[in-house]
């Protein structure tokens, strides 16, 4: 039996895709008005959280914050978002500075009229019609999406990856190489692979490269 | 956070920015001057556009005879003519 969705909740599962411009958008935050284009020339993980005062969400914000000086580095900005209001907002991150000792200094949309949510996909109306899920947006400097990674209500996020995630698509476009599974910094990075059998030929007997196949080499940088 | 609050008052934030925004002065560097991050002075001085307290061109941002004189403690509303 088909069931026929609310239209905001049928709005919600578009997504927008990686290599695509962010879509566009001003949000009432904690920090005041803001629209995405306030980000340009800077990196900026978009997250959404299923709702304030709940304890994963909690635990996400404390990771979060002291994850932000290192994003900082990285020319990253943070911005939280959830269907909730900015007074809830407020009285959530002063509870966490109050209970936690860790200052939220990022901005947390008040999308209470779901407009960014549904914008972004990030309602899983299977899991929740009136929660968001954890979403994560990575826009780079030019505002194109360059990564989305979606955790469901009951898992909290690894922090570490979505860093880990940024500092190897900057290397990657510095470089102009790829990042194997796992990799960290200053680990070897993946040469793509030669697209022609002349390049093929050339590629294995390549300086400076260490090729375990024509189509598999690897460079330390 | 709201650079100007419903009542007309200026944040600090706000007063600061209208010290600082003389003559076509770009966002980045009143971002790097107040050590804030750039995304929240751009919306601070989209606000401050709005009402009229700065001017804005191709080189940056100045505060215009309203933003001044707002900047020196006028209250809002208060003719500056």
């Amino acid at each position: 039996m088909n069931v026929e969705l609310p239209d905001t909740v049928a709005a919600s599962t578009g997504m927008p895709r990686i290599g695509e411009p962010a879509p566009a958008f001003e949000a009432e935050t904690t920090h005041g008005t803001l629209r995405l284009e306030d980000f340009k020339g800077s990196w900026l993980v978009l997250f959404s959280h299923p709702a304030d005062f709940t304890p994963v969400c909690t635990t996400e914000f404390v990771a979060f914050s002291k994850a932000h000086p290192k994003l900082r580095k990285l020319g990253c900005e943070l911005m939280g978002l959830s269907i909730d209001s900015v007074y809830s907002h407020i009285a959530w991150v002063r509870n966490i500075e109050k209970n936690f000792g860790v200052e939220i200094e990022f901005p947390v949309i008040a999308d209470l009229n779901k407009e960014v949510a549904s914008l972004y996909g990030m309602i899983m109306p299977g899991e929740s019609k009136t929660e968001t899920s954890r979403c994560v947006f990575i826009i780079d400097g030019q505002q194109t999406i360059r990564a989305i990674i979606y955790y469901p209500l009951t898992t909290g996020r690894n922090i570490e990856e979505i860093v880990r995630v940024i500092k190897a698509l900057q290397t990657t476009d510095q470089l102009g190489l790829a990042t194997p599974a796992d990799w960290q910094p200053g680990e070897p990075m993946i040469v793509p692979p030669p697209s022609t059998q002349e390049q093929a030929a050339v590629r294995v007997g390549e300086a400076g490269i260490d090729c375990t196949d024509w189509y598999f080499c690897k460079r330390t940088v | 956070m709201a650079c100007i609050e419903s009542d007309g008052t200026l944040s600090h934030s706000a007063q600061a920015i209208l010290r600082l925004a003389e003559e076509e002065t770009p966002a980045e560097a009143l971002a790097r001057l107040l050590g804030r991050p750039l995304y929240t002075v751009r919306s601070s001085l989209r606000e401050l556009e709005a009402a009229g307290l700065v001017s804005s061109s191709a080189g940056g941002y100045t505060v215009t005879p309203a933003g001044r004189a707002r900047a020196e403690g006028a209250p809002a509303g208060e003719s500056t003519s």
